[in-house]
C-alpha cells in the first residue's frame, strides 16, 4: 500500500518534473525561432494601427473637407428674392433647407442673415425691405426647429450690392438673404 | 469746459448781436406790396439791377470785398429762382461812382434797360471792421422800399448780405425764405457714407458724422438744434438723435432696423421705423428715444414718414396693397388715406411747408421722378423728367423751391428747383455721391 502510494507520488513527481521540463525546454525552445515573428507580429500590428490612423486621417480631412465644404457653401450660397418681394420662392426655400441641416449639424453656431436689396426703390424703403427678406429667412429656419437665438438679422438695404451693374441680372444678384457666422 | 465753450457762444452771439448795428432808412411800412406772388406758378421773374457796390474809403481791401458782396449779392438772389439779373453791361449809370442813394440815382436810366428793381450798396473798412449799407429800389415807382446798414466783422459779410436778401423777399413776397437755412446730406466723399451739412446754397459742407461705416437719412428738428439720423455705427441700423450744438444724443437700437426718422414740428418728439417686432412700423419716439406709441398696424412695410405743418397729420409709404404707395395718417382721429394710385413706387413723401401739397419720389418705366400731388390726393405733376433717377425731396422752409437728388449726370448729385419744377439746376460739386438731402428750417441760429 504504502510502496503504491511512493509510487504514485514519484509518478506525480516525475511526471511534474517532465512537464516542467518540457515547459521549460519548451520556453527556451520556441523563444528562438519564434523572437523575429514576434517582431513581425508587432511591426504588423504597428503598420495596421498606422494604416487605420492614415484612413482615419483621410476620412477625418475628407470630413473636414466636406465640413468646410458645407460651411462655405452655407456663406457663399444666398437665398434670392424678386423685385419689391420678401417672400421666399421655392428655389429660395431649398436653399434654406439645406442651411437648416447645416445648422442642425452645427448647433453652437450664431448665425446672421444680412438683408440686401438692389438699387430700386429708395434708400428708406429699401432698408425695411432687406429687413422683412431677414426676416423672411430667419422665420423659415426657426420653422424648420433652429432655435431663434442662434440667428441675427441684419438689413443693409441697398448699401452693399454684390454686383453693381444696373442690369437685370445684376439685380437679381443683389436681392438677397446672405448668411455668415459669427 | 462745456460751460465754459457755451459762455463763449453765447458771448460772440450777443456781440454779433451789438456789432449789427441795424439802421433803418426808412420806418414806413410797406406791408401790403405784392412783388412776387410765390402761388404762381408762371410768375414772371422780376428784372433786377445789382450794380457795383460804393467804395467808401477806396481802399484795396474795400475794393476785393466790394466786388465779392456784388456777386454774392446777386448769386443769392438770384438762387431764389424770383429774380433776372441785368448784365451789368447794360447800365447807364453807375451808382458806385454817382452815389447809392436815391438823390443821386436817375431812375429813368434803369427804367429804360428794364430793370424793375434795383439794389444799390456800399461798403467801408476799418482794420477787421466792416460796414455795408444796401438799398432796395422801385423804379418804376421811383420809390426806396427798402434800405439798412451793418456793422460786424469783415468774416460776417456773408451772414450781412443774406440778412438783406431776406428782408428783401419779406417785403416782396411777405415770406422771410431760406436765406439762413440749412440742407443736410449723405456724401461719400470719404469712401463712406457720412452725413454733411452745408448752408441753403451749398456754401461751407463740412462733415458730422465720422462713423466709418454707413450713416443714412438725415432729418432735423424744427429748431435746427438736433440731428436725427440712420447709422451702422455699431454694425446694424440703429437710430442716432444728436444734438449739433453740444454733442449731446441718444442712440435707439432695438433689433432689427431702426431707420427713417422725422421730427414732429415744433416738437421734441420725432417718428421712425422700428422692426423690433419683427415687423418694419411707425413709431413715435420722445427726443431722447423712448417709444411713445405704434402709429401704424399693418403688416407688411411701414416706413418715411413726414408731417403737416400742424403736427396733427402724418404722410407715409406703406407696402400694404402689394407696393409702396402713399398714405397718410389723421393722427387724431386715427384714419388713413391713400394718396398714391399711379405707378407701382411711390416713396420719401415730404409734407409742403404750406400744408396743401406733398411731393415725393415715383417709379415710372424703371426711372425715378419727383411728383407732387395734393395733401388730399387727386392728379399728381411729374415735376422730373428724363433726367436719370431723381429722388428724396426736400422742401425749402419758405416752400418755395425743392432740393433732390438726381443721376442726370451720372452721379448722384443733389439739384434744387422751384416747387413748379422750372429752374433746374445743380447745387454744389463733391467728390463721391452726394444723396439724401434734407432741407432745415429757416432759423439757424447764424
Amino acid at each position: 500500500m504504502q510502496k503504491k502510494v511512493l509510487k504514485g507520488l514519484s509518478l506525480l513527481l516525475m511526471l511534474s518534473g517532465l512537464l516542467m521540463f518540457i515547459s521549460c525546454a519548451s520556453t527556451d525552445v520556441q523563444s528562438t525561432p519564434d523572437a523575429p515573428k514576434a517582431q513581425l507580429a508587432a511591426d504588423t500590428t504597428a503598420s495596421d494601427a498606422d494604416q487605420d490612423a492614415a484612413k482615419r486621417a483621410l476620412e477625418e480631412e475628407a470630413i473636414r473637407k466636406e465640413q468646410e465644404a458645407a460651411r462655405n457653401a452655407f456663406i457663399s450660397e444666398d437665398v434670392y428674392f424678386d423685385y419689391d418681394d420678401s417672400s421666399l420662392t421655392s428655389s429660395a426655400q431649398a436653399v434654406l433647407q439645406t442651411k437648416a441641416g447645416w445648422l442642425r449639424n452645427n448647433p453652437g453656431a450664431s448665425v446672421v442673415i444680412e438683408g440686401h436689396c438692389d438699387e430700386r426703390g429708395t434708400t428708406e424703403y429699401n432698408l425695411a425691405l432687406g429687413d422683412r427678406r431677414a426676416n423672411s429667412a430667419k422665420t423659415f429656419l426657426v420653422d424648420m426647429g433652429i432655435p431663434a437665438a442662434s440667428l441675427k438679422t441684419v438689413s443693409y438695404g441697398e448699401e452693399m450690392p454684390v454686383d453693381p451693374g444696373k442690369t437685370e441680372e445684376a439685380w437679381a444678384k443683389n436681392r438677397r438673404a446672405h448668411f455668415t457666422i459669427e | 469746459m462745456t460751460i465754459h465753450s457755451n459762455q463763449d457762444r453765447l458771448f460772440i452771439r450777443l456781440l454779433l448781436c451789438v456789432t449789427f448795428l441795424l439802421i433803418f432808412f426808412i420806418s414806413d411800412s410797406i406791408a401790403g406790396y405784392d412783388y412776387i406772388d410765390i402761388n404762381n406758378p408762371y410768375i414772371k421773374k422780376i428784372p433786377i439791377a445789382v450794380p457795383l457796390f460804393k467804395e467808401m474809403n477806396g481802399s484795396m481791401d474795400e475794393q476785393t470785398k466790394a466786388r465779392e458782396a456784388v456777386v454774392l449779392l446777386s448769386d443769392t438772389l438770384e438762387f431764389t429762382g424770383y429774380f433776372k439779373m441785368i448784365d451789368h453791361g447794360a447800365f447807364l449809370e453807375h451808382p458806385e461812382k454817382q452815389g447809392i442813394s436815391e438823390t443821386s440815382i436817375n431812375f429813368k436810366n434803369w427804367t429804360v434797360i428794364g430793370a424793375e428793381l434795383l439794389i444799390t450798396g456800399g461798403l467801408s473798412m476799418s482794420g477787421n471792421n466792416i460796414t455795408m449799407e444796401m438799398r432796395l429800389f422801385d423804379t418804376f415807382k421811383a420809390k426806396r422800399l427798402l434800405g439798412k446798414k451793418y456793422t460786424g466783422s469783415v468774416a460776417d459779410q456773408r451772414i450781412m448780405i443774406r440778412k438783406f436778401c431776406s428782408d428783401v423777399m419779406y417785403l416782396l413776397t411777405g415770406n422771410h425764405g431760406f436765406f439762413n437755412s440749412r440742407i443736410a446730406f449723405v456724401s461719400t466723399s470719404t469712401g463712406k457714407k457720412e452725413i454733411y451739412i452745408s448752408d441753403f446754397d451749398g456754401y461751407n459742407p463740412k462733415q458730422v458724422t465720422k462713423s466709418n461705416s454707413i450713416s443714412l437719412s438725415p432729418a432735423w428738428s424744427t429748431d435746427g438744434n438736433w440731428l436725427a439720423y440712420t447709422s451702422y455705427a455699431r454694425g446694424k441700423p440703429d437710430l442716432y438723435i444728436k444734438n449739433l450744438k453740444d454733442n449731446r444724443g441718444s442712440v435707439v437700437a432695438k433689433e432689427g432696423v431702426n431707420i427713417t426718422p422725422e421730427w414732429v414740428p415744433g416738437q421734441f418728439v420725432l417718428a421712425a421705423t422700428l422692426s423690433f417686432s419683427g415687423d418694419p412700423e411707425i413709431y413715435m419716439l420722445t427726443g431722447d428715444g423712448k417709444v411713445i406709441k405704434r402709429v401704424t398696424r399693418n403688416w407688411g412695410i411701414d416706413v418715411s414718414p413726414s408731417f403737416s405743418p400742424d403736427g396733427r397729420k402724418m404722410a407715409f409709404v406703406s407696402k400694404r396693397s402689394g407696393n409702396p404707395q402713399i398714405y397718410y395718417k389723421d393722427l387724431s382721429s386715427e384714419q388713413e388715406k391713400r394718396l398714391t394710385f399711379q405707378g407701382k413706387n411711390n416713396t420719401t413723401p415730404s409734407w409742403s411747408p404750406k400744408g396743401d401739397k406733398i411731393v415725393y419720389s415715383s417709379m415710372e418705366k424703371g426711372q425715378f421722378n419727383i411728383c407732387i400731388i395734393g395733401a388730399d390726393g387727386g392728379e399728381p405733376t411729374q415735376l422730373t423728367s428724363d433726367a436719370g433717377d431723381n429722388e428724396s425731396p426736400t422742401w425749402s422752409p419758405d416752400g418755395s423751391l425743392i432740393s433732390f437728388c438726381s443721376t442726370r449726370e451720372g452721379v448722384s448729385r443733389i439739384y434744387v428747383m422751384t416747387a413748379y419744377g422750372t429752374e433746374q439746376r445743380r447745387l454744389f460739386s463733391m467728390s463721391g455721391e452726394q444723396t439724401n438731402p434734407k432741407w432745415s428750417s429757416n432759423n439757424m441760429g447764424n
